[in-house]
């Protein structure tokens, strides 16, 4: 499934990476610690995170995750956003929580990272 | 610590407490090791271990320094601190044992995963320390195995 159907069927707002919409998303995890996802990050994951820092750009790039969805409308700092721009991380943002994000994820098909 | 066979060295000086700078010299790994037409698994184990050490550094350390190495057969990361020391490497090494203060476990680090997680990834680690100088970390991997 690619970056732009989720956007697409979940409403998302896309914050950083717009250009990258048709990366391939296979896996989905759900985390807030950065280095539970430095061990399960794989590439070509989608990641929900209320985590907003610059390390999440960092956790990314280092583990090629396709795109991070940050729940809750949490605002993300424009300094992070342009660092992520302009090392492709694709950001997204969403109103649900990471609970009904990821349940709705699942629906579509994207499997857990543990799978 | 010369080889003879060696291919690259860098050295990327590590802030600590710089939370904003964390994860750039284990970037800069990444893209030589990528650069250097390594495996990807090999990039990924490397850079994720990368990754702890440095984060390492940063929470715990007054500061250092991570260097990669690559030869044909091995790369190795060794990231050396100038204190305060690990005062009981074992139990450091145990998954969930963290002493991050928390600032640092707000931002989503201190889940006691970071030296497990660099064993994990590596194929020889060597952690050695001294309380009030720093400490020595070499994590090598074979390109060859696995």
């Amino acid at each position: 499934m690619k970056i732009g159907q989720i956007v697409e069927e979940l409403s998302l707002n896309i914050l950083a990476g717009e250009r990258f919409l048709e990366r391939e998303i296979r896996w989905g995890y759900c985390c807030d610690l950065l280095s539970r996802v430095m061990s399960k990050g794989k590439n070509g994951g989608v990641w929900i995170t209320v985590q907003t820092h610059m390390n999440i750009v960092a956790v990314a790039v280092l583990t090629e995750i396709a795109c991070i969805i940050i729940p809750e409308g949490i605002q993300v700092e424009e300094e992070v956003l342009n660092k992520a721009e302009n090392e492709g991380v694709v950001i997204l943002s969403s109103g649900m929580t990471a609970f009904e994000l990821a349940g709705k994820l699942y629906k579509m098909g994207i499997v857990s990272w543990d799978d | 610590m010369t080889d003879k066979n060696q291919i690259m060295k860098q050295k990327y000086p590590i802030e600590a407490g710089n939370f904003t700078l964390a994860g750039e010299a284990s970037g800069q790994i990444k893209k030589v090791l990528k650069q250097l037409g390594v495996d990807s698994n090999i990039v990924r184990r490397v850079t994720v271990a990368a990754y702890e050490a440095e984060m390492n550094m940063v929470i715990h350390s007054v500061g250092g320094n991570l260097t990669l190495q690559v030869t044909p057969d091995r790369i190795t990361v060794i990231a050396e601190d100038r204190g305060p020391g690990i005062p009981d490497i074992d139990l450091a090494m145990q998954e969930g044992y963290s002493t991050a203060p928390e600032m640092a476990r707000e931002l989503g680090f201190g889940a006691g995963m970071g030296l497990p997680n660099i064993k994990r990834c590596a194929d020889i680690l060597n952690v050695h320390s001294k309380m009030g100088e720093g400490t020595l970390l070499e994590a090598h991997f074979d390109i060859k195995a696995r």
